[in-house]
């Protein structure tokens, strides 16, 4: 698409569909990315309005522009233009739920004084019959002087009316500017505050002014209100940071002896211009019926069967994903053996075959194979969002949260760390007390991620026994890989504890939540967002997980000499090509081509390092190749699985029978004979592989988080020590139990 | 733990009351403000979480979660 002609901000209170209207107006055409310095995920997207390109800004939901949290701060850099490599938005669309307008028109009542031409959106609208409310949209947009539509974003009604609208506030936006400037100074809320605090701001902005600080009155009057949580400072040259906070505290002191509360006058102004624009044009029915929504409310929220549910609801989660998975897990592997088996037709016996099959397909295609449970685990947490429950679950969870040091807000970056730590971590950022927030992100990677997932599916397939309960709807192995799941979340209680204890001690947090209606999960919306995923994952399958599975294959396949073993088998795929049915040649050939690859990856760079290894492992019930597959797995935990798969697809018997992983695994033997895999050692890398910080993503973007390079290694040692000393008990535990 | 009647704490499930005022002039009381706890607005306790804490509201037509420590700070006058 060309370049954009103008920028439009996407802005509104959390919940009310904004990611909706965000897809239905860009569709596929979204970028997904950073606000530059800050980790506060920027999304913007493109529409063609009428010829001309339009790129929308999607920020993040925030109640307020009163910018107390990293989330609000940017929405209001790009609003003011402030925002590095975004320009100052032409328009802005303020999306608000209409069911529950009056609180949702406050950020209305602080954006429409930056003088911007804004649309007023009102989402939701097939909810206003549903629950007998009536709205005069025609009223409302008179009322503000600005358009106002209808929409029901998640249904896709209405789009083509914004559509519409915004086109006419865009063509017409050099009036319109001039035109809504004047309006704001003259009918807006702050039109309410009181005489004295105006004087003050006047009186702030002439001597900010005289002293050459462009300053807009807006900003004047945050920095009077939220005084030195105000965001703004950072627009005070820093030569005058002293003698402004001097004036500061000078105003408020002269506000509070004239009677002006603050912060109490700023929001009684902001409601009170709102009744009186609304007055009448909203009208709810007395009594409010008891809703749907509300009587699954009492139930989801009840004091016993509230908890009872949620842990319910897990489990189901958990158990469909093994059941549903392992139909399209088998296609992926058949097509897998396709590839390879095509390949080898193609490419003769030597490196460039070995680097393809044993390093590239085995490597890159073992770790493919779990995208079908990686969508089943985003979908679920996808839908548990959009519907409105994850909100019920932080409130259910908060007490027992907040007893272990950290809240009911922690619980929503908690539960997506389940689907990955990133933006698990990422989403900690909602939390506004910075201690809580440091205990969060520290245990967020303790939360069984999707890369666990491949890791424990492969050793519970292999490993535990597939007994059936209760007419096959529950599997043993979907026990052991919810208990496997649930781990992490266990160890995490008393981590959490210790952080809170030693670490960071100090005053009590708040959690003031909207609790949101409950609604149907928008699919596009849903789609969109598992979509999202899916490419991240293939992504790092095509690039992370492809060079560590060529650099493994590399150590295991150099410095040998691979000739006889290639010849073996070329005479070998002769005799078969010509379906020689010479069995005692073919047995010769085999075995001798077993005992050169068993050789050859001994002497390998991997071997060596493996035999070096192997003291340290030993305790926890591994031999030497798991402990390598497992140092190579520091950039990310799936790369195990591909390790795996590439040490034994090169060191792999050459029997038509064993094609699987899970097949070679269950034959690798220790040099006496016995297999190196049993129960106890499964058991111990899972545990291993539940604990440790085994992902190098996570560790920088703590590091990003925290800017500081203390809590990533910090995060680490714990982490890995955790790790070490779990398997090992692991270990002697399950095997004694065995015996 | 604060069920002095005079504040939100002192609301059982299904009770109403109108708010006074909200305590203090931190970030806390702001938000409150923020959110439509306003002075003048009418209150309903919906209910409690597992261990009584936090507390459901429906005020300003939408429902709200607080903690006890967070309501205490809302003075009100109970309604019949």
């Amino acid at each position: 698409m060309s370049q954009p002609s103008a920028t439009v901000a996407l802005i509104g209170n959390p919940n009310t569909g904004k990611s909706s209207l965000f897809n239905a107006l860009c569709g596929g055409n979204a970028r997904v990315g950073n606000y530059p310095g800050v980790t506060v995920e920027q999304k913007t997207g493109r529409m063609t309005l009428s010829a001309a390109t339009v790129e929308i800004v999607d920020l993040p939901g925030t109640y307020s522009l009163a910018a107390r949290s990293a989330d609000e701060a940017v929405a209001v850099d790009v609003l003011s233009g402030a925002m590095q490599g975004i320009d100052r938005p032409d328009a802005v669309i303020v999306i608000a739920d209409a069911t529950n307008l009056e609180r949702n028109l406050y950020l209305f009542s602080q954006v429409i004084e930056l003088g911007l031409p804004t649309l007023l959106v009102l989402n939701m609208w097939d909810r206003i019959a549903s629950t007998g409310m009536k709205i005069d949209p025609a009223c409302i947009s008179e009322q503000f002087g600005v358009p106002v539509v209808c929409t029901s974003a998640s249904q896709r009604k209405g789009i083509d009316e914004v559509r519409q609208a915004l086109a006419s506030i865009l063509t017409s936006k050099i009036d319109r500017t001039k035109e809504s400037a004047a309006f704001a100074s003259t009918d807006s809320a702050s039109s309410n505050f009181p005489e004295a605090f105006r004087m003050e701001t006047q009186g702030l902005l002439d001597w900010l002014r005289s002293k050459n600080v462009t300053i807009a009155q807006y900003q004047v009057q945050r920095l009077l209100i939220d005084a030195s949580d105000a965001h703004v400072h950072r627009e005070i040259p820093s030569h005058l940071a002293s003698e402004v906070s001097q004036q500061l505290s000078e105003a408020r002191s002269r506000l509070a002896s004239a009677g002006v509360k603050i912060p109490l006058f700023e929001t009684q102004a902001r409601y009170a211009w709102i009744k009186q624009k609304t007055a009448g044009l909203i009208e709810r029915p007395r009594g409010r019926p008891p809703t749907i929504s509300d009587a699954v409310d009492r139930w989801l929220t009840h004091r016993w069967f509230g908890l009872l549910f949620f842990v319910f609801l897990m489990f189901v989660i958990f158990q469909s994903i093994t059941l549903l998975a392992s139909w399209p897990m088998d296609w992926i592997e058949g097509i897998q053996g396709w590839v390879a088996s095509m390949l080898e037709g193609f490419v003769g016996p030597g490196p460039l075959r070995s680097l393809l099959v044993d390093g590239v397909v085995a490597g890159v295609g073992s770790v493919l194979i779990f995208l079908p449970q990686i969508v089943i685990l985003f979908l679920f947490i996808g839908i548990l969002e959009d519907c409105g429950y994850m909100s019920r679950a932080a409130f259910v969870m908060d007490k027992s949260m907040s007893t272990i040091g950290m809240s009911g807000k922690s619980f929503l970056p908690l539960m997506s760390s389940f689907a990955c730590a990133i933006p698990g971590i990422m989403a900690t950022r909602t939390i506004d007390n910075r201690k809580d927030r440091m205990v969060t992100l520290l245990v967020a990677p303790l939360m069984s991620c999707s890369a666990r997932l491949p890791v424990y599916v492969l050793m519970v397939a292999a490993f535990v026994p597939d007994i059936r309960y209760a007419s096959g709807w529950i599997t043993l192995q979907g026990i052991v890989l919810f208990s496997m799941q649930c781990l992490g979340a266990l160890v995490a209680i008393p981590v959490a504890w210790i952080l809170k204890r030693f670490f960071f001690r100090g005053e009590p947090s708040t959690f003031i939540m909207e609790l949101s209606s409950y609604r149907w999960p928008s699919w596009h919306v849903m789609f969109s967002r598992v979509w999202e995923r899916v490419l991240a994952f293939i992504t790092r399958a095509g690039t992370l997980i492809f060079v560590t599975s060529v650099l493994v294959w590399a150590a295991a396949y150099f410095p040998g000499d691979h000739s006889t073993v290639d010849e073996a088998t070329r005479r070998l795929e002769g005799l078969q090509a010509a379906e020689v049915t010479d069995e005692q040649a073919i047995a010769s050939l085999e075995e001798s081509i077993n005992l050169g690859k068993s050789r050859l990856i001994d002497q390998s760079f991997l071997g060596m390092a493996g035999r070096a290894l192997e003291p340290v492992v030993r305790p926890l019930g591994w031999d030497g190749k798991i402990g390598v597959a497992v140092l190579a797995s520091f950039p990310a935990r799936e790369v195990i699985i591909a390790t795996l798969g590439t040490i034994y697809a090169l060191g792999s018997e050459t029997d038509e029978t064993s094609d699987g992983l899970k097949e070679q695994m269950r034959a690798a033997q220790w040099p006496d004979g016995k297999p190196v895999f049993t129960l106890a050692t499964a058991f111990s890398i899972m545990v291993f592989f539940a604990l440790c910080a085994q992902c190098a993503s996570t560790l920088m973007t703590i590091q990003r988080e925290t800017n500081s390079w203390r809590w990533p290694i910090f995060s680490f040692v714990y982490m890995t020590t955790l790790a070490y000393v779990g398997a090992m008990l692991t270990y002697n535990l399950v095997q004694r139990w065995m015996l | 733990m604060p069920t002095d009647s005079s504040t939100l704490c002192g609301l059982q499930s299904g009770e109403r009351g109108q708010i006074l005022s909200v305590e203090g002039s931190d970030a806390v009381a702001a938000r409150l403000l923020e959110m439509g706890i306003l002075p003048g607005e009418e209150i309903e306790m919906i209910g409690a979480a597992p261990m009584g804490d936090p507390i459901e509201f429906s005020v300003y037509g939408y429902r709200i979660s607080l903690r006890r420590s967070e309501a205490a700070r809302v003075r009100i006058e109970k309604q019949p």
